[in-house]
């Protein structure tokens, strides 16, 4: 964990508000995905990342927006906090030509290179390896290269000889587990040997903490943290972020594998929840969470109403090559 | 005309490419310190320093991933997985993220990497130290496959490769790597895609790639003394595939045996006869194909050398194929 000190200067001048604002427009944007996708709107199949938010958004918070990020197949949360619009990403998700990939991506495989994200990854360990490749290039152009990816990753090879090279080479990474104890169905702690994911970087030699998931603050401090060391030439840093899923792992789960108290534990610590009422006692009015939470709102609606109207990408006009010129 | 090494045209052509442009670096396992397991590479690392040219751990899955995520960045990595056979483990980035980047990403971006590995059968390395993984990525839209068959190819082609901006996927037999042969023009670069003769006949077009294509010559030569004057068509790339060429040289011969260093099923050979009856079966008089067994590759001597088509096995196909006596 960051020290009091380190995590006070990484708070000072940080717009924790406009970090809340971006927490909820992911919420926000994964309840009207999932009302899109039953009204049969969005296709194939779709992972929400409802409740996960204080992760993404307090990573991207401590990274500059030049910096690369990579994230996952649950990642319209990773997206939103990197910087993308939410009208092409929402038009992504219904197939249309507006997308932020023209409709070619779809839900799982987001590529934003404008906003340094270089891609969201079908395969839970892509995104580390990604992040590495990233880091090449990271350091010699000043940067820092962030990975974001789920429990189930830490048992892909992905994990160990990326971790491993990362270090090797000193490069500027950020690796930041998004720990929401189940791997699709299955519990983390019954297929994850020694159930402490954090404690895997001590046989990397790199620094890591476990960090509360749902505290945007120290994700946030625990980001910043890593990313000075990342920029400074010291190293990757391995995170692991304890946070909860609201919906199922996709579309068709219910989540009937996890017990109801656990998911109403999980439920009172919702990050939105927790983030709301830090920003309260910290003395930001409610009117002007209020305003907050109105924009982003009026934001997310009018996104969506554009991306609805926008038309599906035309087979006839399509111009598809395979190779860049 | 200088002479050149296969292996130091692949050393020349990165050295001037890591020389000409500062975005390309090259790592791999053994590539720096030690020059390579075939000693392709050696110097480079004292030439260019670490932060361009530095080994790696063993670990092929984050190599690639490393190549796809810098490449996708603004370095033009070239990496080397040595042996062709590794590339098994490799496949992820390259296959799911390198190859669909353009594509799926709207061409927001591209990919320059290009991945080395000695490939091809001869060496008695056995099943899995032997075989030619070109084929494994033969299907997939995105990727370009390029199999030089001489030194001044070798380096020609790896030049392009470099500066392509798409994953290519950069075949180096293992028994072309001590060949010596005419060094290539200055700065040459061959654009990918593009098939060349050989060498030119009249009665029968043999394609191959690769070392292949040396077997092919040589066979060309020996079918002549038959009075059968063959045309040779070296592919150098697999994919994307110079068809036209192919349909070309075909057009005058009527006759095709496509030479691969592989099995059939699933090989690039069977692919081309395919694409070659659907273009061109108007010219066609006979077609076939000399590949491998549908085992994996032996280790003892006599059983590999009797499982590698080979100029003599060439020659005996086609006698037997077109009643030829020997001349």
């Amino acid at each position: 964990m960051a020290n009091v000190e380190t995590a006070r200067a990484a708070d000072a001048g940080t717009d924790f508000l406009g970090a809340y604002g971006r927490m909820l427009l992911i919420r926000l944007f994964e309840t009207s995905m999932h009302r899109l996708f039953l009204a049969g709107e969005i296709h194939g199949t779709t992972h929400l990342a409802a409740g996960q938010e204080a992760v993404a958004v307090g990573t991207c918070l401590a990274l500059a927006p030049d910096d690369y990020l990579a994230g996952t197949y649950r990642g319209h949360g990773h997206a939103l906090a990197k910087g993308t619009d939410p009208e092409p990403l929402a038009a992504e998700m219904l197939g249309r030509a507006t997308g932020v990939c023209g409709g070619r991506a779809g839900s799982m495989n987001v590529i934003d290179l404008e906003h340094g994200l270089v891609g969201c990854y079908g395969i839970v360990g892509g995104s580390i390896a990604a992040a590495l490749g990233a880091a090449l290039s990271a350091k010699r152009q000043g940067r820092v290269a962030a990975a974001l990816f789920g429990d189930g990753a830490t048992n892909q090879a992905y994990f160990h000889e990326c971790l491993n090279m990362a270090k090797v080479f000193s490069l500027p990474a950020v690796f930041v587990c998004e720990n929401n104890f189940y791997g699709e169905f299955t519990p983390m702690v019954s297929v994850t040997a020694g159930a402490d994911i954090a404690g895997r970087a001590r046989a990397y030699a790199i620094p890591s903490a476990t960090v509360d998931g749902n505290d945007l603050w120290a994700v946030h401090a625990a980001a910043a943290e890593a990313v000075a060391r990342a920029r400074a030439g010291n190293g990757p840093t391995l995170l692991e972020c304890r946070t909860y899923r609201h919906y199922g792992h996709s579309k068709g789960d219910p989540a009937t594998y996890r017990p109801k108290r656990e998911v109403e534990q999980w439920l009172e610590r919702d990050p939105l929840k927790l983030a709301r009422s830090r920003l309260l006692s910290a003395g930001i009015a409610e009117e002007r969470l209020a305003a907050v939470e109105e924009a982003t709102r009026a934001r997310l609606d009018s996104a969506v109403e554009a991306a609805l109207r926008a038309p599906y990408p035309d087979p006839a006009s399509e111009r598809a090559t395979q190779y860049s010129p | 005309m200088s002479e050149l090494e296969f292996r130091v045209a692949i050393r020349e052509a990165l050295a001037e490419e890591l020389a000409r442009d500062p975005a390309v670096v090259f790592f791999g396992e053994d590539v720096a310190a030690a020059g390579g397991v075939f000693k392709a590479t050696p110097d480079l690392l004292e030439r260019f320093g670490p932060q361009r040219v530095f080994d790696t751990p063993i670990s092929e899955l984050a190599l690639a991933g490393a190549a796809y995520g810098a490449a996708v960045t603004g370095l033009r990595p070239v990496i080397e997985v040595m042996f062709g056979d590794f590339m098994a483990l490799a496949m992820d980035s390259l296959v799911n993220q390198a190859a669909k980047f353009w594509y799926i990403s709207n061409e927001q971006g591209s990919v320059p990497l290009v991945v080395r590995s000695a490939v091809g059968g001869g060496g008695r390395f056995g099943a899995i130290h032997s075989q030619t993984h070109g084929t494994w990525f033969q299907g997939i839209p995105g990727l370009k496959i390029v199999f030089p068959s001489s030194p001044a190819e070798a380096k020609a082609l790896l030049k392009a490769s470099i500066r392509d901006d798409n994953p290519v996927i950069f075949l180096e037999h293992k028994r072309l790597y001590s060949v010596k042969g005419p060094a290539p023009e200055d700065d040459e670069v061959i654009p990918l895609g593009h098939a060349r003769i050989a060498r030119s006949g009249d009665d029968l077009t043999i394609v191959s790639v690769g070392k292949g294509v040396s077997d092919a010559l040589a066979a060309a030569d020996a079918l002549a003394a038959d009075g059968l004057s063959a045309e040779v068509v070296d592919l150098r790339t697999l994919r994307p595939l110079d068809l036209e060429t192919v349909l070309h040289s075909v057009s005058r011969t009527n006759r095709l045996l496509a030479v691969e260093e592989g099995p059939r099923t699933g090989g690039w050979a069977t692919g081309l006869l395919g694409a070659v009856a659907e273009e061109g079966l108007h010219d066609l008089d006979d077609v076939w194909i000399v590949a491998t067994d549908e085992t994996p590759i032996p280790y003892s001597p006599t059983l590999e050398d009797a499982f590698i088509p080979d100029a003599d096995a060439i020659v005996a196909s086609v006698r037997e194929r077109l009643r030829v006596t020997a001349g």
